[in-house]
């Protein structure tokens, strides 16, 4: 039996952690003399108050879904990938190498093999280490995050080496073809008469995103395999007594757990730079371990997260251009959120659990 | 969740709109930040000379992510910061898409080159600079082992790399350079602690001058040496005074003058290429009351007349960038 109703579970602590995490953010920035009432509306009003905003808070919410799904999914299988840093990376690599290689004649093309190319590299930057869990026992935590660390050397390998345009100084590929350029929200929604700001990154991946929510809510609640990763995550020699093949599981959350860190590559790389550079993305495979651990590894928990964290990131940006807020500090506040909301979940969670066995005890004694 | 959302914006309905009107000059430092003891503070110390001497103030951005640069360009242009400095190649692109949609605003960028009518590019000869203090590095080696610690292993290092071999092969043509880079991620320019560990593994093959070129890596680097009693050399600012007697030279880079040059200059500036060498002091080796003692005449001597000599061009320095290549090291 459940102790608390499912709303106190899903909105209730979250949103106490985050009122937490708020609270111990404007101390810190009332410590260093400034204002915080003022900070938190330029926060608001620099990532939710225009369509500019939105653009990059959304943006960055696409990377954070990617990322945060890629989490989830290996997290039901109870395996903890933390290569997401790497194989979007790796990703990253794919749909350049696709988007140069390839004379596209027009974005609705290119876009599905992009897709192909950067999902087929992040499984395949997935691949190893799952093969080494699944054979030989190599925990996974230490194999993925140490594929990030060779993911970075290849890509500056690469960049600096093979990819590099003649004479150019930067460690960069050359820009993708104007062909390849995806539609971003401005141009999505010219038609239907809204007029979204033509400077925001925000662009079609933003979709996918959302479609990959769907598809791996119907995958993980709706197939035989998701139920069986789910059975293998919750009792390895439950599933195994119930003739689950571990080896299956472990490589095919891995696989899909790669392909959809990589497919955030469309996002970061086709659809904001339009070429491939070496720190392209910045953190956001950690970032989604956060986002998983907020979502509580469910699609809508990781989309409404991202966002949250899409918000923390442009709202971060606009406080450090804009005040005399440090720029570690607004780290600081970014990782209070990501200690109140992930790590510090049972500080919340258990006196909120005892005040509902204490008002249940007293409705069957009363 | 959703709840905090509809609060959230609830309360940016109220929110202020921001953005006053300014024509002050602004400065955008690259990853890596302000305070490296490097690039970028350089940078800062030309922005912060210009506010000593003029009275007039500067608006100043620290980059925190690769999306933010059009981000912060855009913003500044568009709230009237004139002209706009920004430090690091990696703008270059950026650059190329924002630079003509503010026809009216001067932009000048550093380290890179990007050839539009309102963009001053300023670049400098790193490989010139470091020739000198590999000469330098050369004369001071008892072991004939000098070592090279660069950040990341991009074109940009390379050139500072190729530059300081060729000045040690000049010295000493049987000479051993070991180059080493931190690592593979920006945090490579920022991590002393490694630096310190391959000064260590650089000093345990036999180098006793380390040359480098790392940003904020450096300041581990030049510990490391001090601590192990052998030179090291700093990279971009003048770094003699962090270990008295124990850094043997700075490959000075002058950003602070470009940048004071580009605040005084203020809107309409010239635009076009700005070549910053030895022949117009844009490089030049570190000399001051923290390292006269272990230079001795001759080496001075011998190093200054190369600096003549490049300066006139009666001797090229190979630049790793024109070809991709490099005489004396494979990378």
């Amino acid at each position: 039996m459940d102790v608390m109703p499912k709303w106190a579970d899903v909105i209730l602590v979250p949103v106490i952690s985050l009122l937490l995490a708020m609270a111990i953010s404007a101390l810190v920035i009332l410590l260093i003399g400034e204002d915080p009432v003022a900070a938190l509306k330029m926060m608001v009003q620099g990532a939710l108050g225009s369509s500019y905003g939105w653009g990059y808070t959304l943006y960055y919410a696409t990377n954070f879904i990617f990322t945060g799904l890629a989490v989830a999914v290996a997290y039901h299988a109870s395996m903890f990938n933390i290569g997401g840093e790497g194989q979007a990376t790796l990703g990253g690599l794919g749909v350049a190498i696709v988007c140069l290689a390839v004379p596209w004649p027009h974005w609705a093309l290119a876009l599905p093999a992009a897709m192909i190319g950067g999902a087929l590299f992040g499984a395949a930057w997935a691949a190893i280490p799952a093969w080494l869990q699944a054979r030989r026992g190599s925990h996974i935590v230490i194999t993925t995050i140490m594929f990030n660390f060779i993911g970075a050397a290849l890509l500056n390998y690469v960049l600096v080496n093979v990819m590099r345009p003649e004479g150019s100084m930067d460690p960069a590929t050359a820009n993708f073809p104007p062909a390849t350029h995806l539609p971003t929200l401005h141009e999505l929604l010219a038609p239907i008469g809204i007029n979204f700001s033509k400077s925001a990154p925000a662009n079609v991946s933003f979709l996918i995103a959302l479609v990959a929510c769907v598809a791996v809510w119907l995958l993980l609640w709706r197939t035989r395999f998701g139920f069986e990763i789910r059975a293998f995550g919750r009792s390895e020699s439950g599933a195994v007594y119930a003739g689950i093949s571990p080896f299956k599981i472990i490589m095919g959350a891995m696989l899909i757990s790669g392909a959809l860190a990589g497919l955030m590559a469309i996002n970061n790389v086709m659809g904001e730079a339009e070429r491939l550079v070496m720190n392209s993305v910045e953190g956001a495979g950690f970032i989604g371990i956060a986002v998983a651990l907020m979502g509580r590894s469910h699609p809508l928990g990781v989309l409404i997260a991202a966002i949250l964290f899409g918000f923390l990131y442009q709202g971060g940006a606009e406080l450090a251009l804009w005040t005399s807020i440090p720029r570690d500090l607004i780290v600081v506040i970014q990782g209070l959120v990501i200690l109140f909301t992930g790590a510090l979940d049972n500080m919340v969670r258990m006196p909120i659990e005892r005040v509902f066995l204490a008002l249940r005890r007293r409705r069957t004694e009363g | 969740m959703t709840l905090m959302r509809s609060i959230l914006g609830a309360a940016a309905g109220l929110a202020l709109t921001a953005g006053a009107v300014m024509a002050d000059p602004a400065i955008i430092f690259d990853l890596g930040g302000k305070f490296d003891k490097s690039f970028n503070e350089s940078a800062f110390t030309g922005a912060q000379r210009w506010a000593e001497e003029t009275g007039g103030k500067f608006r100043e951005i620290e980059m925190q992510s690769e999306a933010q640069r059009e981000q912060a360009l855009r913003r500044l242009a568009e709230s009237g910061s004139n002209p706009i400095v920004m430090t690091g190649f990696a703008f270059g692109n950026v650059l190329e898409q924002v630079a003509p949609d503010y026809p009216d605003t001067d932009f000048v960028i550093i380290d890179a080159v990007v050839d539009l009518p309102n963009v001053r590019s300023v670049v400098f000869s790193e490989q010139e600079g470091s020739y000198l203090v590999g000469m330098m590095a050369a004369e001071a080696s008892k072991t004939g082992t000098v070592g090279f610690i660069g950040g990341m292993d991009i074109p940009l290092i390379r050139k500072f790399a190729c530059g300081y071999a060729q000045g040690v092969m000049a010295v000493n043509p049987d000479a051993n350079v070991i180059v080493n880079m931190t690592g593979t991620t920006p945090a490579a320019w920022n991590d002393p602690v490694k630096g310190s560990e391959l000064t260590q593994a650089q000093i345990s093959q036999g180098a006793d001058v380390i040359y480098a070129a790392a940003g904020g890596t450096g300041v581990g680097v030049l510990q490391a040496a001090a601590d192990a009693n052998i030179l090291s050399i700093g990279v971009d600012s003048n770094q003699n005074h962090m270990h008295p007697g124990k850094v043997l030279t700075s490959m000075v880079k002058r950003v602070d003058n470009a940048v004071e040059k580009a605040f005084k200059d203020g809107p309409g500036m010239d635009s076009g290429m700005m070549v910053m060498g030895l022949s117009n002091g844009g490089v030049a080796y570190a000399l001051d009351e923290y390292n006269d003692s272990l230079i001795k005449p001759e080496w001075k001597a011998s190093v200054d007349a190369a600096a003549a000599k490049i300066a006139s061009g009666e001797l090229t320095v190979h630049d790793y960038m024109s070809d991709n290549t490099c005489p004396v090291i494979n990378f």
